[in-house]
């Protein structure tokens, strides 16, 4: 167990930033920490690496004990917080290695280590700019470089993709999946659920304050949506459409989206749906079988929590 | 027991990093615009009061053994001595180079990042108060040996050795002064979000300090130690009163502490009596060791409200949390 927490709660005077929190990360997992803004994702983050103390319960990161041992665990986890900043004045070299000299690494290995991360990052041409003239995406680069420069064993990313454009992003989630297969443990924040559903492993969906759902992306929209099979289709007249299709045996939910429907079923039954429309006299423009989306996953069970309540 | 008092210890030492720190916040201090201003400005007035302090001693012909001492002590009229430049320029420049030294890397979003490598807070506290007193120390050294210099040149007499140890014990008295606005402009700086803010109150306890702490004492002395017409003796309490009063500001300190280290002649700090002086030679020189005792009380008052404030900003840095 890489990461493992039991009941920690964070308290600011009466509000309550993390609840009762048990978290367990294995070694050489993606985890992704998602949850809205102000739900405790940043404070668990902080907690974990020592830098703001637990009101109640335990961390151990790697076996340590982030207040009573930071020096080496932070030797250990590099943390990129989510707005990443540099001393705009240096240039991305001389950023990296003051890091460097706070790690305590003897010049020459910095130096290795310091010409590795930026051509792995693709930033060996920028190395002597100074970091003040870097567009958001280098700089998030120039952050990770500086996770690696420490060969760490956990790398913690707080909202890695905020401000990326999408292409940037998506680019920026594969470098973190291949520090997958490197052995590192990763553990991600992000509010943009769809954004990084496909590079975790697991993912934790954090409510105000709480973990409330754990597991695979699959698992969860299994165990929330009823049906991993979504299907939306397109047709006029849409008319008695929604009873007919409700009537079908694998359908478990049926609603009207814009100008269509939205199924969802316990099987991919396009076929049959498409027989249905037909048979209702109705002319099909489209018919798409979705992959389940942690948003929805999201929405859906606070939406039935919400009743529930 | 035993096993839970030493797992309840920090791991590691709290300088772990420390030299990083120290290096990387003097480099930015002696490479920054901020600090090229401060040297043009001091070096001009240096040479300046130092220039107009050595046309006033070559006018006057009697033999002074401490020469160099009156360089720096000697004023003309539009222009202060050299003394009364540093203690007016000094403040201003260890707040220049304190003001944002917390809030800075907060502002930069850098502080964060800092602190997740595996350094304690302590390190990087200790490490820009050093800088910053390193910075002036050196500032200061350059400055003394210009004015040395300049002074065996306009004046063509070699210092002697006890001047010259009075002179470095003057730097030594400086350092400390200035070490304490180094210590409020770091206070400031973890107290204030707002780098503008945090300059602006520096700023404002350096005014309070030197323009009416002055006025306060003087009433504080009045409300304490009333002056009664008939009573010689109220006259000296409040005299002493007002001394206690005006020996709070770090100015006061700083004055009293050069005075005795710069000018041998210096007896006492204090009121004296007329039956204390009985058998004195008026005016004769003190030794250095005598002077150094004369000076010891300020220059320690000055080290320990260094210390003070380096406390006050360390507790409140420890406490506050990461995230802005």
């Amino acid at each position: 167990m890489v990461i493992e927490t039991q009941g920690l709660t964070k308290r600011y005077g009466r509000v309550v930033a993390v609840e009762g929190l048990e978290l367990r990360i294995e070694a050489g997992e993606v985890y992704g920490l998602l949850g809205p803004n102000g739900s405790g994702k940043t404070t668990t983050i902080l907690m974990l690496l020592g830098l703001t103390e637990p009101s109640a319960g335990q961390v151990r990161v790697l076996g340590l004990d982030p207040a009573r041992e930071p020096l080496s665990l932070k030797r250990q986890v590099g943390y990129l917080p989510d707005s990443v900043g540099f001393y705009g004045e240096m240039s991305a070299w001389e950023n990296l290695s003051y890091i460097a000299r706070l790690n305590g690494l003897p010049p020459a290995l910095a130096k290795a280590r310091m010409e590795r991360v930026l051509e792995r990052m693709g930033l060996t041409e920028v190395a002597h700019r100074p970091v003040g003239a870097f567009s958001r995406g280098m700089r998030q680069r120039l952050g990770l470089a500086e996770v690696l420069l420490k060969e760490p064993k956990v790398v913690i990313l707080d909202e890695p993709t905020l401000g990326l454009d999408p292409e940037a992003a998506q680019e920026f989630l594969q470098i973190i999946r291949s520090l997958k297969s490197e052995g590192i443990t990763v553990l991600l924040s992000s509010h943009l659920l769809h954004q990084v559903q496909a590079i975790c492993d697991r993912v934790g969906l954090f409510h105000k304050g709480k973990l409330v759902l754990e597991g695979r992306v699959e698992e969860l929209a299994q165990r929330v949506l009823g049906g991993a099979y979504r299907i939306c289709l397109e047709a006029t007249p849409l008319n008695g459409l929604a009873e007919r299709l409700q009537a079908l045996p694998e359908v478990s939910r049926v609603q009207a989206e814009g100008q269509g429907l939205r199924l969802e079923a316990t099987q991919d039954i396009r076929p049959q749906v498409a027989k249905a429309v037909l048979e209702a006299g109705a002319a099909l423009q489209s018919l798409v079988l979705e992959q389940p989306s942690l948003d929805e996953v999201y929405a859906r069970y606070f939406q039935e929590v919400r009743h529930a309540a | 027991m035993q096993h839970s008092s030493t797992s309840r210890r920090r791991e590691g030492s709290p300088w772990t990093g420390l030299w990083a720190v120290f290096f990387k916040e003097m480099a930015d201090h002696l490479s920054s615009t901020r600090m090229r201003i401060l040297e043009v400005l001091i070096l001009l007035s240096a040479v300046g009061a130092v220039y107009a302090g050595a046309q006033t001693l070559r006018q006057t012909i009697s033999e002074d053994p401490f020469l160099l001492l009156r360089v720096f002590t000697a004023a003309q009229d539009p222009l202060p001595s050299f003394v009364a430049f540093l203690s007016f320029f000094l403040p201003l420049a260890a707040i220049a180079l304190g003001f944002d030294a917390i809030n800075g890397e907060y502002s930069r979003n850098t502080l964060s990042r800092i602190l997740a490598q595996p350094i304690y807070r302590d390190a990087l506290l200790w490490g820009k108060f050093l800088a910053g007193l390193a910075t002036i120390a050196l500032i200061l050294l350059a400055l003394f040996l210009l004015v040395v210099g300049l002074s065996l040149i306009f004046l063509g007499v070699p210092p002697s050795s006890e001047e010259v140890a009075r002179a470095l014990l003057f730097l030594l008295a400086t350092l400390a002064y200035t070490g304490v606005w180094l210590g409020i402009a770091l206070v400031t700086s973890v107290l204030f979000r707002s780098a503008a803010t945090s300059a602006l109150a520096a700023i404002a306890v350096w005014l309070f300090f030197a323009l009416f702490w002055g006025i306060i004492a003087q009433l504080l002395a009045q409300a304490v130690a009333p002056f009664d017409p008939f009573n010689p003796e109220s006259e000296l309490r409040q005299t002493e009163a007002l001394l206690a009063f005006s020996r709070l500001s770090p100015n006061t300190l700083y004055a009293e502490a050069i005075q005795a280290l710069l000018n041998p002649g210096v007896r006492s700090l204090g009121p004296v009596l007329i039956s204390q002086l009985e058998g004195a030679l008026l005016g004769s020189p003190l030794p250095l060791g005598q002077s150094f005792l004369l000076a010891w009380p300020q220059l320690t008052g000055l080290i320990a409200l260094t210390i003070g404030l380096f406390a006050v900003a360390y507790v409140l840095f420890q406490r506050r949390e990461v995230r802005a």
